[in-house]
Order: structure tokens, then sequence, then C-alpha cells
């Protein structure tokens, strides 16, 4: 009996090992020749998510499609509704030397209060960089330079003008001058402030060359702007700055494509001289970081740029008519906002002006600078950040709740099954700023895995961070997060701990080191 | 609002009396879900907190608590050849059970609350949930007849060691229900093994031994007498023939034709045998693992796995056939002792379990093959769920260790390591002086 069933297991184990190693000698094949590059399509199993996943929408060509299954989409009340509608009571808008990270506090002020600026004119530069200039956004007046703590400059306020003039550049060919030229005329035209550089989600630094550069042309947070309306008609000046961009990498250009709902916008379905990637899933499937991850990812001694599409069609148009464009269609919505919408305003445009009249007066509200999950709080009197593209407006939560923790009494959104949200799966929620809870140590596991669609264990990253071992925070993979990656985490967090902060300090710390 | 207002009246003050005030603190949180907003970070916070992951645990449980309870009372006259069926005698049953479960929860609960809220108080921060699971574990592991200060002083060692030396929930190594199990295992064996313990009401559970009734029974003896139902009878002896075996106990002994001649299938498999108060019935632990698993409390790959593992495990050893404990059915292992409560509610514990994905398919599966090696082999005590899960727990880090290793390792492929920026620019500079 012993005898016979351990040779019948023998067997079986004989059979499976040479199956498995056959199969693993497939793919390797596979891979050498570049046929296969993610190891799921050739080999002798067929993977089960080829056998079961939905078939690829009928207008995704031209590009792999990624499924991701990891996520989740946090659906609230007040989405933008799709039509952009200009913002006629913005006069004042104002750039912030805090929106950027790694300058100094006090920059050199170009220009004064008083003053008279053209759309493009450099206001301020950082002294470690002096060729890099900050421009404005609109011709106007200056009319405020406000500071903080410490003297240092928060924002330069300018008034815009009902005419915009422009500050007329002479770019460079795109297409064949040589690429130190093309930096230096992006440098001194401002754009180059617009190109994030990762690791770290910093200002790109000039003297390293990316190895790629990615554009998510979707965003899959809550209230998020719809780039498709957004680019729609910049069709042409798209396409150009997606050619200045592909001159100045060693590498590709890689646009993340939208495959989870409708056919996207020309301008990203017909871009040429760039590699598509089309991605379906649920939140955090737009971000680039994600997209990053699942395309190229960043090799350990690498950079990489990843840029907004608006800001590529922004470049675009500074080549094709040597004007910067400081333009933006940016989304306003929120539970507390009266007309949710996507409005046609400028990049650092007022809160104040740009929700006038917009806001519902019930209870006391907190206005967003992008989105609820990474964005960050803003005053009224404050100026949207010159990256955020959304203004989310929901109700402050700072009420007790009777056993709000066992029976909650009004729906909120959760990614848990304890809650029956599964049954109104279409259910835009009244989310409000609550904690729902009290911040406890790491309890729960698995719970960021499932939140995060990469090939990393956020919460031994945050450990890691936490304990300050720098080695293992980059073996585990910190240089390919910013913080919008582990957003969604930290909304999930059953223990409530502040995830995008500790790893911001990470990200300090491995900066640091360097 | 009006109750809210008084309750926010008489919070006591936190410098004068720092353990009124975690007291105070701990209550109020759990009434009233607090008013704070989020700061910095996200704006939106799931509904879901500690105390909710908590509480749901502890509502799985509570069928085995209702079953627990009664079946005290069930065996206790079972083996005194009386009320042969289950619902007979059943305010009797009730009532006894009663009075042996009620000093067990409720001691429970003094020791190891009173120890939290200790601690608590003493570093200044909240009372946290993790005793609301242990608190509700430990008295369903028990034998119903445990001395209560041998209860206690095990509560009071598997929390202030187990738990607090280590710096509170979410950062112990070993489950704490089990240490305390696991106390009294070792410390006084005699009240936690062998044939003579898993029947409450006795001093040893021997033919001819009388049973024990106390001034609660007289109390619930004079309450039935008022409405004429039948009273606990002191003098009652055990019968002749009775053993407390328990199956497993039996299968040691005997094999899986030793454990028919006492107990049927269905008896095991309802839960009507002796045993731990909480864990013999088999349907009740399924109904709790089953809330766990759809609400996703619980890790389904820790139970799914620790399942095959002990599966696995079960039919290498009737393969090998050499003792009669071998030869049982590999299927027919998990209608004795704890397996099922062990799997739903032991090895998933998320702090002491491994933390990834990956390691909770080697760590579930390692405890069904240990837990049935030391159930097999034991000559002592046949049952090893407890001790296979201690012991995984303590390796639980150790796999954990080499997932992520693996992890590093597949991203370290991508490119040579390099430690911060300093490498990156050279290599960079090289790279755009080429370019350039």
């Amino acid at each position: 009996m012993l005898i016979t069933s351990l040779v019948v297991i023998g067997i079986i184990l004989a059979f499976i090992s040479i199956l498995s190693i056959a199969d693993n000698l497939i793919s390797i094949e596979a891979q050498k020749h570049g046929i296969d590059p993610d190891k799921s399509n050739l080999g002798l199993f067929p993977s089960v998510r080829d056998l079961f996943s939905k078939s690829a929408p009928g207008f995704v060509s031209g590009g792999q499609l990624v499924n991701l299954k990891k996520g989740h989409d946090i659906k609230l009340a007040g989405n933008p509704v799709s039509e952009v509608v200009p913002a006629t009571a913005v006069t004042r808008v104002a750039i912030k030397p805090q929106d950027y990270r790694g300058i100094a506090p006090i920059p050199k002020m170009e220009v004064q209060v008083g003053d008279e600026v053209k759309a493009g004119q450099a206001i301020f530069f950082d002294k470690k960089n002096s060729d890099i200039n900050f421009v404005s956004p609109v011709s106007g007046e200056v009319v405020e330079i406000r500071r903080g703590a410490k003297r240092a400059i928060t924002h330069v306020v300018i008034l815009a003008d009902k005419e915009q003039s422009y500050h007329q550049f002479t770019p460079p060919s795109a297409g064949n001058s040589n690429p130190q030229e093309i930096i230096e005329f992006l440098k001194k035209s401002g754009a180059w402030t617009l190109i994030n550089q990762r690791p770290f989600d910093i200002l790109a630094n000039s003297e390293l060359v990316p190895e790629n550069i990615f554009i998510s042309t979707f965003d899959s947070s809550p209230l998020a702007l719809d780039y498709n309306i957004a680019l729609e008609g910049r069709e042409e000046e798209f396409q150009k700055g997606l050619d200045v961009l592909g001159r100045l990498t060693t590498g590709k250009v890689y646009l993340g494509l939208d495959a989870r709902g409708n056919e996207p916008a020309a301008a990203f379905t017909e871009a040429t001289g760039v590699v598509k990637t089309w991605f379906r899933g649920k939140h955090p499937v737009g971000n680039v970081g994600v997209q990053i991850h699942h395309t190229n990812p960043i090799k350990s001694n690498k950079i990489v740029w990843t840029l907004d599409p608006q800001d590529v069609a922004l470049i675009g148009r500074l080549f094709i008519s040597g004007t910067y464009d400081g333009s933006r269609v940016v989304s306003v919505g929120g539970g507390q906002v009266l007309s949710p919408s996507h409005v046609k305003t400028y990049k650092g445009a007022s809160i104040d002006e740009l929700l006038k009249g917009n806001l519902s007066d019930e209870g006391t509200s907190r206005i967003i600078g992008g989105n609820v999950l990474s964005g960050s709080q803003v005053g009224a009197d404050d100026f949207l950040s010159q990256q955020h593209n959304s203004i989310s407006v929901i109700k402050e939560g700072d009420q007790y709740e009777l056993f709000g923790w066992l029976l909650p009494i009004t729906p909120r959104p959760s990614v848990s099954r304890t809650f029956p949200n599964f049954l109104i799966p279409n259910h835009e929620f009244e989310a409000n700023t609550n904690t729902h809870g009290e911040q406890r140590a790491f309890v729960v596991t698995g719970q960021y895995e499932n939140m995060l669609p990469m090939d990393i264990y956020p919460q031994h990253l945050m450990k890691a961070i936490m304990a300050g071992d720098i080695e293992r925070m980059e073996g585990l993979g910190i240089n390919e997060l910013t913080e919008e990656d582990v957003a969604l985490c930290e909304f999930s967090c059953t223990s409530k701990q502040p995830l995008q902060s500790i790893l911001r300090e990470g990200l300090d710390m491995m900066r640091e080191q360097g | 609002m009006g109750l809210l207002n008084f309750i926010k009246r008489i919070e006591p003050d936190k410098k004068k009396s720092p353990f009124l005030h975690t007291l105070y603190d701990g209550f109020f949180t759990f009434a009233y879900a607090p008013n704070t907003v989020t700061k910095g970070g996200v704006h939106i916070r799931d509904g879901m907190d500690l105390k909710r992951t908590m509480v749901l645990v502890v509502i799985g449980l509570q069928l085995c608590y209702l079953f627990g309870t009664y079946n005290i009372g069930h065996q206790h006259f079972d083996a005194l050849g009386m009320f042969p069926g289950f619902l007979e005698g059943f305010h009797l049953k009730l009532a006894h059970g009663l009075i042996k479960m009620l000093p067990i929860f409720i001691w429970t609960h003094i020791v190891g609350l009173g120890i939290e809220f200790w601690f608590a108080a003493k570093k200044g921060h909240p009372i946290e949930e993790g005793f609301l699971v242990s608190g509700a574990l430990i008295p369903l592991i028990m034998p119903p007849d445990i001395p209560i200060w041998i209860l206690c002083v095990s509560v009071a060692f598997a929390v202030i060691l187990g738990k607090e030396a280590f710096g509170g929930t979410g950062m112990n190594i070993w489950n704490v229900a089990l240490l305390a199990r696991v106390f009294v295992f070792f410390a006084y064996p005699t009240t936690i093994s062998g044939d003579e313990v898993w029947v409450g009401g006795f001093e040893k559970v021997v033919p001819g031994m009388v049973a024990e009734y106390g001034w609660a029974h007289s109390m619930f003896n004079s309450l039935f007498g008022w409405f004429d139902l039948s009273t606990f009878e002191s003098g009652r002896a055990i019968y002749d023939t009775y053993s407390g075996a328990t199956p497993l106990a039996l299968a040691s002994k005997g094999g899986w034709a030793a454990v028919t001649e006492q107990f049927s299938i269905a008896q095991m498999w309802w839960g009507t045998i002796p045993g731990s108060i909480g864990e013999t019935s088999k349907p009740l632990i399924l109904i709790g693992a089953a809330l766990l698993l759809a609400t996703g409390i619980a890790s389904w790959r820790v139970m799914f796995s620790m399942f095959l593992g002990c599966a696995f495990m079960g039919m290498i050893f009737n393969a090998w056939d050499a003792t009669p404990f071998m030869d049982v059915p590999w299927y027919y292992h998990f209608y004795m002792g704890s397996f099922l409560f062990a799997m739903a509610f032991m090895a998933t514990d998320p702090v002491t379990a491994a933390s990834t994905n990956t390691g909770k398919w080697i760590y579930g599966f390692l405890i069904g093959v240990i837990g049935l090696i030391i159930r097999v082999f034991n000559p002592a005590y046949p049952e090893g769920w407890m001790l296979a899960i201690l012991f995984m727990n303590t390796f639980a880090p150790l796999i954990d260790h080499y997932v992520l290793e693996s992890n590093m390792k597949r991203r370290s492929k991508l490119g040579k390591p390099a430690l911060g920026m300093a490498a990156v620019n050279s290599v960079e500079l090289e790279n755009s002086t080429a370019h350039g």
C-alpha cells in the first residue's frame, strides 16, 4: 500500500516537473526573442486571465492591452458633466514656488508688484538652476507677492488682462535641431517646469537624460478631469508636444490609453511616434506610476519623465506658434458643488473666483485642490497649484456618530465587504472628511496589496521607511511610487495610517542619500 | 444630542486621572464614532476601522458561544446517564452551562481588559481593540472545569508577556488566545489533558464520581422549583461504563474503530461530544468561518491552504499505515478535535500570520502538515493545532522575509542596484554627454 502510493506520487511529481520545465523553457525562449515580454501569452499552460477575461473593446488597436484586477473605483456624488464652460469670473492667477518640489523657498524674483507681464514672461528662477525660468501663465499686472513663514515667497498674484497677450519666443525646429538646443529653449520658455522626474516625482534635472517618457491620458481618481474633453481640438499641439519630447529621451515616449469605457479622443488614439499601451481596470489604473510599472519599469539607476497631457499640448503650442499659453481645463466636482462641470481657465486660477456662486452653503465645505485622495486642502483665498487640474469640494465630517463604527446610518464609500455597498454598485456616495475611526498600528494584512496593481508590498515598504532602512526601501520599490499611487491604500487602511506622508518621508530620505 | 452632551460633561481630566480618562475614552469611542477629520493625505476615509474588523470576528463566534454553553450542560447530564436527548432537560443543561461559562467569560475579561486598560493609561495611548477578539476566543478553547485562578494567571501571562511586552495590539508575535492556552497546557497539564477534564461538574470524570453542585445550582433549583420544573439532584454519580474520552483520545488508542464505537459521525459533526467549550460543533464553526470569508476579514488563503496541508498529511499517513491512528481516514480528521476552529479563528489572526499573500499559502499549509503530525504522533496529547500555530507564528516573519527577498531580487534584476542618486548622476552624465 505504502509503496504503491509512493510510486504513484513519484510518477505524478515527475510528470508535473517535466511539464513545468518545458513551460519555463518555452517562455524563456520567447522572452529571448522578445515575443513575450510579460511571460503570459506563451507557454504550455494558458493563463487564466487570457481564458476568462473580457474581450478587448473594439477601439483598442495599435498597442498592448493591460488588464488590471486590483484597485477600487470610488464613486462620489458631484461628478463633473462632460461640458467645458469658460470661467468668466476668474481674473486673478498665482504661481506658487512651493508647487515645485526641490527649489529654494525664496527664489530670485524677476518682477515686482505693479509690473506688467506677458504670458510666458519669467517671474522668478531658482538660484541653484538660474537658467530655468518660472513663467507667468497669463498676461497682466503683478498685484501681490505673498510671503509666509521665514519670508518664504508663497504666492505671486497676477491680475489677468481681458485680452491676453503673449511673449513671442522663437522656437528651435522640433524635427532636426540639437536636443541640447531644445532643452535650452524649454528652460528659457518655462516649459521645463512642466516636466516631472521619477523617481521622487520632482522637477526634472536637465543634466540627466530620461530613459523613457510616460504620459497617462486618463485620470481614474474620483471626480477626475476628463482629458478627452480637455484636449478636444488640440490634436495638432498634442502631437507636436510628443514629437518634441521624443527628441529628448534615449528611449521612447509611452502613452497610456483608457480602455475602460468609450473610445478616447482622437488626440490620443491617433498619436504617432509613441508606444501606446491600453489599460483597463479600476483606480489607480490611470496613475502614470502604475502604467510605468506595467510597460517599462524604472531601472534602479535610471530616471524617467512624466507629463500631464495638457502640458504636452502646451509644449506643442510653444513649438508651433512660439507662445506660452497658460490656459487649461479644470474639473470642478464634489457633493458641495451646485453644478459640477469642466471649466476652462488658467493654471493657478483663484479658487474663490473659480467657485463663485457654485457652492452649496449646507454645512461646512472642504475645498481640495486636486482629487480627494491625493489633493491638498486649500482656502478660498488660495489659488490652484500649477499641477492641479481638478477641484473637489466635499463636506467636512466633524460630527460624532452613535455606534457609527458598527451601524453606520449614512452610506459611505468602502472597499470592505462588511458594508452592503456591493448591493448598490452605481451609488454615488456623499462622502465627508470624517476619519471613520482612530489611528492604530498595522493589524490587517493584504489590504494594501489589493489596492495597488503593482508587484510591490506596500505595508512592508512602509515599515521599512519607518525603520529608515534605505536599502530595503529601494529593494521594495520605493522608487516606483509617489504619493498618488499609495493614496487608495491610505483610503482603504483599516488602521487609518498616513501612508502618503510616510512615503514622502521615505522619498526624501532616499533623495538626501544621493 | 442630549445624551452626547451629558457624556461629554462627565469626561474625567486627563492629567488628574489618566486611568479614568483612558477608560472613559475607551467607552466613549465605543459608543460614538469620533468626530476627527482627515488632515493631510487623503481627504476621505473608508468606513472600515479596527473596531468593526474585530467585532465581526466576535459576531462570528456567537453561535459557538451559544452551543458551547449548552453543550457543557448536555455533557454533564450525559455522564450522569440523564436526559439522553439533546433538548431534554433543556433548562437544567442551560443553567449548568451558564454556571460554568459565565465565570470563565467574566474573569477572562476582567483580567485581560484590566491589564489592557492599565497599559493604555500608563503609555498614554487609546485603548486598542485587540483584546475584544482574544477575550472572546479564550473561553472557547478552555475545558469547562478550568480552575478560575489558573485561567486568570494564563490570561495575564498571555496579555502581559505575549502582547504588551511587544508593544500592544498589532505588535505581538504569537496568537494571544493560544498563548493563554499553551500556558495552561505546560504549567498545569492535568487541567487540560487526559480523559478526565472535558466534562464539567465533576472533580474527575471517572465512573462513580458524584456530581458537584454549588450555591449557584441551589439558586437555580429554587427558581426551577417555583415553576415545577425538574431540579439538579445532588448525589447522582457517573454511570459505570462511562468514559469522558474525546474522539481523539480514543483514536490515538484504538484507531477509527474505537472512535465509532462510542460516537457516531453525526454526533461528532454536530458537536454533542466532550471537548473544549466552543470547538465541538463543526457546522456552527463553519458558519462563523463563512461570515469571516464573505466579509473578507479572514484570509481564505490561510484557511484553504491549512485544509490542504492537513488533507495532504492525512493521505500520507493513510498510505503509511503504521499505527491505528495513522489509519484513520484522512477526511475524518476534520470531524475530530479542533481543526476547524483553529483554521477559522486562530490561524487567520492577521497580526501573527504571515503577512504576504504567498507567505500565507506556505504558512497555512505548514500548519496543516505540522498540526496533523503532532496530533498523530504526540503520545501524551493527541491534538496539535495550538502547538502548530504557535510554531508557525514564530516562523511567519521568516516566510515573509523570503517572499520579500524574492520580490527584491526580481526588482534588482531590472538594473544594477545602486544606492541613492549619487550613482545615478554619474551614470546619467556619461549618457548625456554621449547623447548631446
